[in-house]
């Protein structure tokens, strides 16, 4: 007897790139079989507790978020692992790969283990905890890559704090080299970048906002990429969000380094001018960029050029935000936006449900060596069910983040999560 | 009569007619200024409250005295030392002064877009002093009508913003009014004080001072905003006169009978010389502050009047309802 048998659904396929009819059995948490043919006889042929008619709706593999804050320990009043689990549960999320940039930061094997069993008691979906690569994410002395490994550390990043001291960052990449360590890097040049709050061009200069230019992200990424050439490190940029650095990935990727690239949502639906009047929910790091950037980035999600995207969740209270543009916080929710976000890249055509999948599953499985990501047999059953077309407005206040900073309040989405489950186990929707 | 704002916070949200009711209001406020005629009723009762987050002298100064002229009860908070310093917010100073009542506030802030922030959380009117490198929409405003009083318009007039235009907020300002009014801007000022993307504002861009004043009908001069910087955007202010400051030789490639401007406070010898800006045939710096004052009053009167407007159908509503 199977544990669940999904009819009647449309399969997401991120190995594939197919979207097709078809049935899905689970058993013991793991997905043991996808049928396409002979659907009449599925029930028959695969008996099943139970047995969910998907009405046409879209199964795919849960969503597999890479960088998401949650503000523990430090700022428990701007989202808690209770509060994280329910919005990415709600939001399709089965896989959370959490920041370390909290108060205090995660850079010790003892500061993770509070995580893990945070994580564990609080939190439905599955978390899987990064660390700092530099003590305090000071840029200043490498953590215990090695110690922080065997406690479960997936990979190693001072978020945005980039590590200006290339002595430095070379010891610690090279350190993680040896150990196979993930790092993931911030790819925006520090010193250009100080004290800007938006992306420079027309609309800066009219609002008076300081700003970065674009070229700040390929200088870091340049940076970078030098910097894997000489230490051979498994490398990940978090975001890349400009036309200008998508040359600089490509030649990198093309020379045989170990370097994949990932992308927010918020960069890949919003740019530069959705900021209008000082709205300061749209503040983000990196700054949103113009129009033109935002297509570029979207056809290299498309080619496959940047692997993965990302919510880039980052819960800002209201305190941080109602303040003049260039003194508020940056950053924004997104676990429980990021599908019906990424859904109007599918609605408007440029990017498939299974090329959507492929970078929000799929690859980030991948890059940590998961086995989630996949509707094959033998994955892990974390799957979600939804409907691509359900139109809603975003309310801010329905959001179950305890942060409610979203630039999409109040915006037309379509796409709803009707089910989330982790190893075959339902943690949202249903009865 | 055409003014439909409820705040003044940017000639931005302005329409070209909205700026000519300005000026024309502000044109007789001068004569009458100049005539000793007294407006004493026309913001009688009100409560006029200046909020300067940022150090100004000439600017508060006018403000205050324009609403003292028009009856305006007037209060001058130096916000630098109050208990914005205590950590209080924004929005909470916004919310305190709010709940006294004032029927127009005065708002200067250091931050682009604080006082667009502010103006959501209050209930009056409020005009924007200056923020940040945002815009100084009463200063633009009073340019304007200086122009149009020297040159008899303000129209296809051939205009050079020069120096500091990075940092500047009256440059914006000024572009986006004059812009609007279809008048030709030429910005004039070494790359690294020129704002990014501004070959998109509608304007021809000048590096070189002289090829950038030929046969313009005005000289607008602005400060080298030395506090707005954070070092190392020109090499030494003598190399910067020497290229960028006014000075008889470079004026004289301008038309022959054109005005030199400046929003004041001026370097003398960083940007511009000495004896141009006492020159009284071509210098209307002077005349500039006057009608500041005017400008200011109309600024306030047009916004009263639509704040009573407002609140009138308020009340009416509310009867209604009872």
């Amino acid at each position: 007897m199977n544990d669940i048998l999904f009819t009647n659904a449309r399969l997401i396929d991120p190995v594939t790139l197919q979207d097709v009819k078809g049935a899905l059995v689970v058993k013991d948490g793991v997905i043991v079989a996808t049928v396409t043919e002979a659907l009449d006889t599925v029930a028959a042929n695969y008996p099943a507790r139970d047995v969910i008619d998907c009405g046409g709706m879209c199964l795919a593999p849960g969503i597999v978020d890479i960088g998401v804050k949650v503000s523990e320990p430090g700022e428990r009043h701007k989202e808690s692992f209770r509060s994280a689990g329910r919005a990415a549960a709600a939001g399709g999320v089965t896989t959370i790969v959490t920041r370390p940039d909290t108060l205090p930061s995660i850079d010790t094997p003892e500061t993770l283990e509070f995580v893990a069993r945070r994580a564990a008691t609080d939190t439905a979906v599955r978390v899987l905890p990064m660390a700092a690569l530099t003590k305090g994410r000071e840029g200043r002395e490498m953590t215990e890559i090695g110690f922080l490994m065997d406690a479960g550390a997936v990979a190693f990043t001072d978020c945005d704090h980039v590590v200006a001291d290339t002595k430095v960052y070379s010891r610690a990449l090279t350190y993680a080299r040896s150990l196979g360590a993930l790092v993931i890097g911030h790819v925006q040049e520090p010193i250009l970048s100080k004290g800007a709050s938006v992306t420079s061009g027309k609309f800066a200069s009219l609002r008076g906002l300081p700003g970065v230019s674009a070229m700040a992200e390929r200088m870091g990424l340049d940076r970078d990429i030098s910097l894997l050439e000489m230490t051979g490190a498994k490398y990940h940029a978090d975001q890349i969000t400009t036309a200008r650095a998508l040359p600089a990935l490509e030649r990198a990727k093309r020379n045989g380094l170990d370097i994949t690239a990932g992308v927010g949502i918020h960069h890949l639906t919003l740019n530069e001018f959705d900021v209008a009047d000082y709205r300061t929910f749209f503040k983000l790091k990196p700054p949103l960029r113009s129009e033109d950037d935002r297509i570029a980035v979207i056809e290299a999600v498309k080619s496959g050029l940047i692997d993965i995207i990302c919510s880039m969740h980052t819960p800002q209270d209201e305190e941080s935000k109602r303040l003049p543009f260039e003194e508020a916080a940056s950053g924004a929710v997104g676990l429980e936006t990021l599908l019906p976000a990424a859904l109007r890249l599918y609605h408007s055509g440029m990017l498939t449900l299974p090329e959507l999948f492929r970078a929000m599953s799929l690859n980030p499985s991948r890059r940590l060596g998961l086995a989630t990501g996949r509707l094959l047999d033998g994955a892990p059953a974390d799957l979600i069910l939804f409907d691509p077309d359900a139109p809603f407005i975003m309310d801010r206040f329905k959001l179950q983040s305890k942060s409610k900073n979203t630039p999409f309040d109040g915006a037309r989405l379509e796409g709803k999560v009707h089910g989330t489950w982790v190893a075959g186990t339902r943690i949202f929707g249903g009865a | 009569m055409t003014f439909r704002a409820n705040h003044l916070l940017g000639i931005e949200h302005l329409r070209q007619d909205e700026i000519t009711t300005v000026l024309d209001l502000a044109d007789r406020y001068a004569d009458d200024n100049r005539n000793g005629v007294q407006h004493k009723d026309v913001l009688a009762g009100l409560t006029q409250i200046n909020m300067f987050f940022e150090n100004s002298t000439r600017t508060q100064a006018s403000f205050e005295l324009a609403g003292k002229r028009l009856g305006a009860d007037v209060m001058s908070m130096a916000m630098a030392q109050s208990s914005v310093k205590k950590g209080e917010t924004l929005i909470d100073t916004a919310l305190t002064l709010n709940a006294m009542h004032p029927d127009l506030l005065v708002v200067r802030h250091g931050s682009s877009g604080a006082v667009d922030l502010l103006s959501q959380k209050v209930n009056c009117a409020v005009l924007n002093a200056g923020d940040g490198r945002h815009e100084h929409p009463t200063q633009a405003l009073l340019d304007a009508l200086t122009i149009r009083r020297a040159k008899g318009r303000l129209h296809r007039l051939s205009i050079a913003i020069c120096g500091d235009i990075a940092h500047s907020r009256v440059a914006r300002s000024n572009i986006l009014l004059l812009g609007k009014m279809e008048n030709r801007v030429r910005l004039i000022a070494p790359p690294t004080l020129m704002p990014s993307g501004v070959s998109e504002f509608g304007v021809e861009v000048f590096d070189n001072m002289a090829e950038g004043l030929r046969d313009v009908d005005v000289v607008m001069m602005l400060r080298l905003q030395k506090e707005r910087m954070d070092g190392g955007f020109i090499p030494s202010e003598r190399e910067y006169f020497h290229r960028y400051g006014l000075d008889a030789a470079k004026l004289a490639l301008a038309k022959e009978d054109a005005i030199v401007m400046h929003p004041g406070p001026m370097n003398r010898g960083v940007e511009i010389d000495g004896t141009i800006a006492d020159d009284i045939n071509r210098s209307v710096i002077q005349t500039q502050v006057e009608m500041g004052v005017a400008v200011r009053m109309a600024a306030m009167d047009l916004l009263a009047r639509n704040l009573r407007a407002r609140r009138a159908e308020a009340r009416a509503t509310q009867g209604k309802m009872v």
